[in-house]
């Protein structure tokens, strides 16, 4: 088998206070996989995927992205191969134009020029907002930022592209153009969400985590197909949504 | 909606002026200011032709009446007070209208006055065609610190933001029968201001997460200047130096 792009082994942290926030997870993600990572609220999700490019560290288990194990050493690495987009694009787009905030990644990994140009295109071109360039972050609509948000992210060239609630508060329109821009990415993606049908649309495989730990992992299908095990784990389709497993 | 004051500033258009480099409009605007302030209070033609150049280049940029006239209302805490001098300044009195007016003070009035309003003058000038993040990039091509830069972007940046939040958070206290224009409910502002406080201060360790997620490790990657030619630089010079040329010519011939 491939080397997994993501490779979580018996990953455990607890907060200052004690309070356990993972409780041994154990999570491969192979390239070119699309996953959706879902779970209720406080079940551990953001904190785990803060440990995939070291914003938290280990304090038991490891974390390996293709192969290279998160350490204090490597965790500049990581970060490059591990883009995370945060949910609030207001966090996320801090520099005057967008443009410079599209290149401020790049730039830290010591980019310029040509190469430099071709990357910010690259990446507002892959989310479909290249005419954005010049604009200030401040004056785009809420779906453009969570666009550009994720082209900052795309232009570092990860190797997964890890989004955190990317559906959030998006009109209907909105997120049919991000799910189309997203579908289009070879990128390997893990996508955290409260969006269940949006997780049915985009990830073949998913991962439910509660209280810390997984407590399923497979088809989406299957997954949201089981009636029992989304009701013990505080999740629910929208109303008049079904979903038929092996469909 | 949201952003307008942060714009309210600029004035977009295609003149020649919008199109100079922002570090020799920024050059060009400091250098001018000093010559005005360094002319003599009694050379009043001086100043009327520095106010001549100045209305000149606005009406050269297309900046229009109404835009430079609203934009100037800044100074009227500063008129007021200048307005003052010619009551409470010492020395020889001139009669006027029956008033009894020092003559040190008036000539400070208009000092202060004339040298304000040509001041903010050129800053409404540089501003209406230069917009942030050209005037951010000015600086660093003026060799500013990038820290400080960065920091004044950051400030722009955000203050959107956290005004929008600050908006957003009055029409929830209004819609709960809140009425702000009695003095007595002043506390619900503070303790709102408090709020935006922690809320910005949480707001900055996202941000700094989302850049260190992006790669940063403490310093600011430098912003792409473009270089000015010396043609711009010779030409945007020139009014500084003819500024200059006016105000020694001033103290010459007083």
């Amino acid at each position: 088998m491939s080397v997994p792009t993501i490779a979580v082994d018996d990953l455990r942290f607890a907060y200052p206070d004690g309070t356990p926030a993972l409780r041994g997870i154990d999570l491969h993600i192979h390239p070119g996989e699309r996953v959706a990572l879902l779970g209720p609220n406080g079940a551990g999700k953001t904190t785990l995927i803060l440990h995939m490019n070291g914003i938290h560290m280990p304090q038991q288990g490891t974390v390996a992205v293709s192969g290279l194990e998160l350490s204090q050493e490597s965790v500049m690495e990581v970060r490059r191969r591990v883009g995370i987009v945060f949910q609030d694009p207001d966090d996320q787009l801090f520099m005057p134009t967008v443009r410079e905030d599209v290149e401020f990644g790049p730039r830290n990994l010591g980019l310029e020029g040509p190469a430099l140009d071709r990357r910010v295109d690259d990446a507002l071109e892959a989310m479909e907002v290249p005419d954005l360039v010049d604009r200030p972050p401040n004056h785009l609509s809420f779906g453009q930022k969570r666009r550009v948000a994720i082209s900052g992210v795309l232009a570092m060239e990860p190797e997964i592209l890890v989004l955190d609630e990317p559906t959030s508060n998006l009109d209907p329109a909105s997120r049919r153009e991000l799910a189309t821009a997203l579908n289009r990415l070879d990128t390997t993606q893990l996508i955290v969400t409260h969006d269940l049908p949006f997780a049915y649309e985009m990830c073949p495989r998913s991962v439910v985590i509660d209280k810390g730990a997984i407590v399923a992992n497979g088809a989406t299908a299957e997954i949201l197909g089981d009636e029992a095990l989304l009701r013990q784990h505080r999740l629910e389709l929208p109303y008049g949504f079904s979903v038929t497993p092996n469909a | 909606m949201a952003g307008e004051h942060v714009h309210a500033l600029y004035r977009h258009g295609e003149s020649a002026l919008h199109r100079l480099q922002p570090q020799v409009k920024i050059a060009t605007a400091f250098l001018f200011v000093f010559a005005v302030v360094a002319t003599p209070r009694e050379a009043f033609w001086a100043f009327g032709v520095y106010a001549t150049i100045l209305i000149s280049l606005a009406a050269f940029a297309r900046l229009g009446v109404r835009f430079v006239a609203t934009r100037m209302i800044v100074e009227v805490p500063f008129v007021l007070a200048a307005l003052l001098f010619p009551f409470i300044a010492g020395g020889d009195k001139v009669q006027f209208l029956g008033l009894a007016l020092s003559e040190n003070g008036l000539w400070a009035m208009w000092n202060v006055l004339a040298k304000a309003t040509l001041g903010l003058l050129t800053s409404i000038v540089l501003a209406g065609t230069t917009d942030i993040p050209a005037m951010l990039r000015g600086f660093d091509a003026l060799r500013v610190p990038r820290v400080l830069t960065a920091i004044m972007g950051f400030m722009i940046r955000y203050l959107d933001v956290v005004l929008g939040e600050f908006r957003r958070m009055r029409v929830a206290m209004q819609s709960r029968g809140y009425n702000p224009s009695w003095i007595g409910q002043a506390k619900p502002y503070a303790t709102s201001a408090g709020t935006i406080f922690v809320r910005s201060y949480e707001r900055g360790e996202r941000v700094y997460l989302a850049m260190a997620s992006r790669g940063y490790s403490g310093h600011m990657p430098p912003s792409s200047i473009q270089a000015a030619t010396a043609r711009q630089w010779l030409v945007a010079l020139s009014l500084p130096v003819l500024a200059w040329a006016i105000a020694a010519l001033a103290w010459v011939a007083q």
